[in-house]
């Protein structure tokens, strides 16, 4: 909704790899939210969604480690011991975040990209611990024409926004995001780089209320920038 | 919401905007990821130890009845007296009794966090008894009548003009700065206390089933001293300190040392397998084990989180998570502070009533990552926010989810929701931050992001055409 | 019912559901072995490398000491030992020492000639408090971790290695072991069933971060710790 340009980078990508692209358009979230929220069965009927119409896709790609790290990792554990529980799982070993899809699953990492900025790249939780994705979108930066990766110190420290959390406990999500920004600023980069846009939410949030000279953008627009 | 949330919240959000208290913790726990670092590195497959380590825990726990006979067996057949107490209550009246029966006055303790779950200085202190603890940073906090900030490190949270502080006020010594001095001046203090105490009470990191021993790790050496000099010393343990066999210590002690405080080892590692035995010069007359339950026993009825109890308190899912590195360790209001203290709490003293450690979480894993036995952390956050809901819902909560649910699955309402918030958007800036701004709890600190002007389905659609 | 009984049933009745093994998906076979017991004889292969020979083993056993800030001589025979703990005497002018009974410590306690405190048999606390060396023997040194391990059998009881200001162990080459995997198998087929009622591996002299995390030494035990290796 508020981050159209990294669903339409996502698609032009693939679709000049020569993929098929297709969006079922009645999906609109993975549950998460509630899931995390401790709703589970209020999660499971918006996930059953999300199975059914994603079950006979051969490959799924998903723009967020977070909402990657819900279906492959958690649907599984949501729908055992239901009838839905072998489709969970065999939608969750055919599903990929983005960069790992293009570097596992296709073995790419040129895309003929150019982003003539020195960028730093913030690892999203979920992409990182639950589906172990730390090189892939590093190898695919080091492809882009013109961009310097700087790495930051605390590039594996959580941005603080964590879902409902960031609403539950607002300062601490806030102090969390201080943090992250304190050592973006150290990189004196033009970017933030994250494959995550709930982290780019945070950290843009929190540095335009603070008027800091961050920019946070979604891995798949760099790579399709050019 | 519980009184223990209220104080949470309360403290946390205090803490969190002092910048200072902030900048203390991050820079020393940043010198603690360096060390440990470094140390982790010397490992050959740090990964491996890891899960060997899970597998040995794994064993001692899923076996714990058995384990518990044969290390009581061994360490009673040396002279032993062991207690076993169901809760804490127990725990202390046994102590009472032992030192009420060897009419003891004075009371020398090394670090204890079972001692401070069951409030024991308390009860001692209650009982006309003169009670000193001789970590010093345990002393310190206690000169300071205040709770450990971490179950590791108990005084991080003070600078060295604070001790300085409260050494001239409460010994009268002179000021200083130099930690050196600091230290010495509480070396003088305590080293007659080793000598003339009646009774040393310590705890235990891990019990041995095998060869029926504690052992004890530690840096400074009052441990040492506190289980040599006085004549009867009391260890105070969990039930799931137990390990099967003593080589298994070859793999615990080292990685307990690197996980913990990044160092290769830890100062003392010592063994106690019973008192002075016939031939001994030194040592106590008398040792008793008491063996704590205290709840553990409903943690290890919960299949999934058991394997919290293969926690070895080394402390570093505290050091590496950014909640409690911004709120800091006084704020859980816990015994265990951080990720650990966020699992077993509300198995120690109630769901409902510590359900909110489980929200107070962005749940990136970092302790997971971090832990030396592979307990699965931040998952068990998880599990419990969904057991504290099927328990006890909150009504609106599962209306607004439900709602919620309605909407996700009607995408032509989202369609619609999108265009509705795209209008909301112009009037929002007329109540942003302020009471009657819905989304007050993001934009106290933050701005929204814009809603585009062509959402991604939009596009799609514009594209089919 | 005793407490004890409760408890254990309490432990029994919570077991009745398995829990799953961490880190393993195949439920019937860890990662490491059949067994949880087979699992744990790979532990040396996991902790850091130790080098086969003698003089490695040294090297380790030096870098490590002087990491942890102990003073660690490898010296050619028991004369030059005694010519090195009368210069440490000297520069710290020791009046009195503390020491066990033992090979080596008799006689390089004979050659400092000083009043010594033997903790042998039953001694006053008081008096080993107002010493200002502890010297003893030890079970082995560790390389991988520059540590001794000591024992109520081996040192001289508990207090003597902890509570004078200097601590210092006199120890022979053979005594050097690889890492700790061999140090546990050596304190079994030493002690066996009948084990001392206090074993310790002491790595560096005593030591407190609790200030700022800055390393203070000398916090309650040993400020200074000399290994003397023949």
């Amino acid at each position: 909704m508020c981050y159209p340009r990294v669903g339409i980078s996502i698609v032009e990508i693939l679709e000049r790899l020569g993929h098929n692209v297709d969006y079922p358009e009645e999906l609109t979230c993975c549950g998460q939210p509630a899931f995390n929220s401790g709703y589970w069965d209020e999660a499971r009927p918006i996930a059953a969604r999300v199975l059914d119409r994603l079950k006979d896709a051969e490959a799924v790609v998903i723009a967020s480690g977070s909402c990657g790290a819900m279906i492959k990792k958690f649907y599984p554990e949501l729908f055992a011991k239901t009838a839905l529980s072998q489709i969970a799982k065999t939608l969750a070993a055919k599903c990929y975040e983005f960069s790992d899809f293009l570097v596992t699953r296709l073995g790419i990492t040129e895309l003929g990209a150019r982003f003539p900025h020195r960028v730093t790249f913030h690892d999203g939780c979920h992409g990182l611990r639950e589906l172990g994705n730390k090189k892939q979108p590093r190898e695919l930066l080091a492809k882009v024409r013109g961009l310097e990766l700087v790495e930051m110190s605390e590039a594996e420290t959580c941005c603080g926004f964590g879902g409902a959390f960031a609403a539950k406990f607002p300062m601490i999500s806030t102090a969390m995001g201080e943090v992250k920004c304190a050592s973006a600023l150290e990189t004196k980069t033009e970017f933030i780089v994250s494959n995550d846009a709930s982290c780019n939410m945070q950290i843009q949030g929190l540095a335009d209320r603070q008027h800091l000279p961050l920019r946070a953008i979604h891995l798949a627009e760099v790579l399709n920038s050019r | 919401m519980s009184a223990a949330a209220e104080q949470f919240k309360h403290d946390a959000e205090r803490l969190t905007r002092d910048l200072r208290h902030r900048s203390l913790i991050q820079t020393a726990l940043k010198k603690y990821e360096a060390a440990r670092d470094a140390k982790k590195s010397r490992y050959r497959d740090w990964q491996s130890a890891r899960q060997t380590a899970a597998e040995i825990k794994w064993d001692a726990i899923n076996h714990l009845d058995k384990y518990l006979e044969e290390f009581v067996g061994k360490i009673e057949a040396r002279g032993t007296k062991v207690h076993w107490a169901s809760n804490g209550e127990q725990a202390r009246q046994i102590i009472l009794g032992i030192i009420g029966e060897k009419k003891a006055r004075s009371i020398i303790k090394s670090k204890v966090m079972t001692g401070e779950e069951i409030h024991l200085n308390e009860a001692l202190e209650k009982a006309g008894l003169i009670v000193v603890e001789s970590d010093f940073g345990e002393y310190i906090v206690q000169l300071r009548h205040e709770a450990p900030y971490h179950f590791v490190f108990p005084a991080m949270h003070l600078v060295r003009g604070e001790i300085s502080e409260l050494f001239q006020k409460e010994l009268g010594s002179k000021p200083t700065d130099e930690p050196e001095e600091l230290m010495m001046i509480a070396r003088q203090v305590l080293r007659g206390k080793y000598i003339t105490a009646d009774i040393g009470i310590s705890g235990a990191n891990f019990a041995i089933a095998e060869t029926g021993m504690i052992s004890i790790t530690e840096n400074e050496g009052n441990a040492r001293l506190t289980c040599a000099l006085p004549k009867v010393h009391i260890a105070l343990m969990g039930i799931e300190k137990v390990l099967p066999k003593l080589e298994d210590l070859a793999l615990f002690l080292p990685m307990l040392a690197t996980a913990g405080a990044g160092q290769a080892l830890t100062g003392y590692n010592s063994f106690y397998g019973g008192p002075r035995q016939p031939g001994e010069s030194d040592g106590p007359l008398e040792f008793h084990v008491v063996l704590l339950d205290n709840k553990r026993t409903h943690l290890l009825a919960d299949p999934e989180q058991r394997d919290a109890l293969h926690c070895i308190r080394c402390g570093a899912c505290l050091n590496v998570c950014p909640i409690y590195r911004n709120v800091g360790g006084h704020s859980y209001g816990t015994t265990y502070q951080g990720p650990i203290g966020s699992v077993i709490t509300p198995h120690l003293r109630g769901l409902q009533n510590w359900k909110h450690l489980s929200y107070a979480s962005s749940l990136c894993g970092a302790c997971t990552e971090a832990c030396p036995v592979k307990i699965d952390l931040h998952h068990h956050l998880l599990q419990s926010r969904r057991n504290a809901i099927a328990q006890r819902p909150i009504w609106w909560e599962r209306f607004a989810f439900k709602g919620f649910g309605f909407l996700m699955n009607r995408p032509a309402l989202v369609a619609i929701a999108s265009k509705l918030g795209r209008m909301a958007q112009i009037f929002h800036p007329l109540v942003k931050g302020t009471r009657f701004d819905p989304a007050r709890a993001w934009t106290r600190s933050r701005e929204l992001p814009v809603i585009a002007g062509q959402t991604f389905r939009e596009f799609w659609r514009s594209r089919r055409r | 019912m005793s407490e004890r009984e409760s408890i254990l049933g309490r432990i029994r009745e919570a077991l009745h559901v398995p829990a799953p093994v961490p880190g393993v998906h195949d439920h019937n076979r860890l990662a490491h072995g059949a067994s949880e017991a087979e699992a744990a004889k790979h532990i040396p292969e996991w902790l850091p490398a130790v080098g086969d020979s003698f003089e490695e083993r040294v090297e380790l056993f030096r870098a490590n000491a002087a990491e942890l800030k102990a003073d660690f001589r490898l010296l050619g025979d028991a004369r030059e030992l005694e010519a090195q703990l009368r210069a440490l005497a000297t520069a710290e002018s020791w009046k009195t020492i503390a020491s066990h009974s033992g090979e080596m410590t008799d006689r390089a306690c004979a050659a400092l000639a000083l009043p010594r405190l033997a903790t042998d048999q039953s001694y006053d606390a008081n008096e080993l408090e107002r010493c200002d060396a502890g010297i003893s023997e030890c079970d082995a040194l560790v390389a991988q971790t520059g540590s001794v391990l000591v024992s109520s059998r081996s040192a001289g009881g508990r207090a003597l290695s902890v509570l004078p200001p200097h601590h210092v162990v006199l120890a022979r080459r053979e005594q050097l072991l690889a890492d700790l995997p061999a140090a546990f198998a050596l304190l079994k087929s030493k002690y066996g069933s009948n084990y001392p009622s206090f074993i310790s591996f002491i790595t560096g002299p005593s030591r407190t971060g609790d200030i700022e995390r800055i390393l203070v030494l000398g916090a309650h035990g040993p400020r200074r710790l000399t290994i003397l290796c023949v």
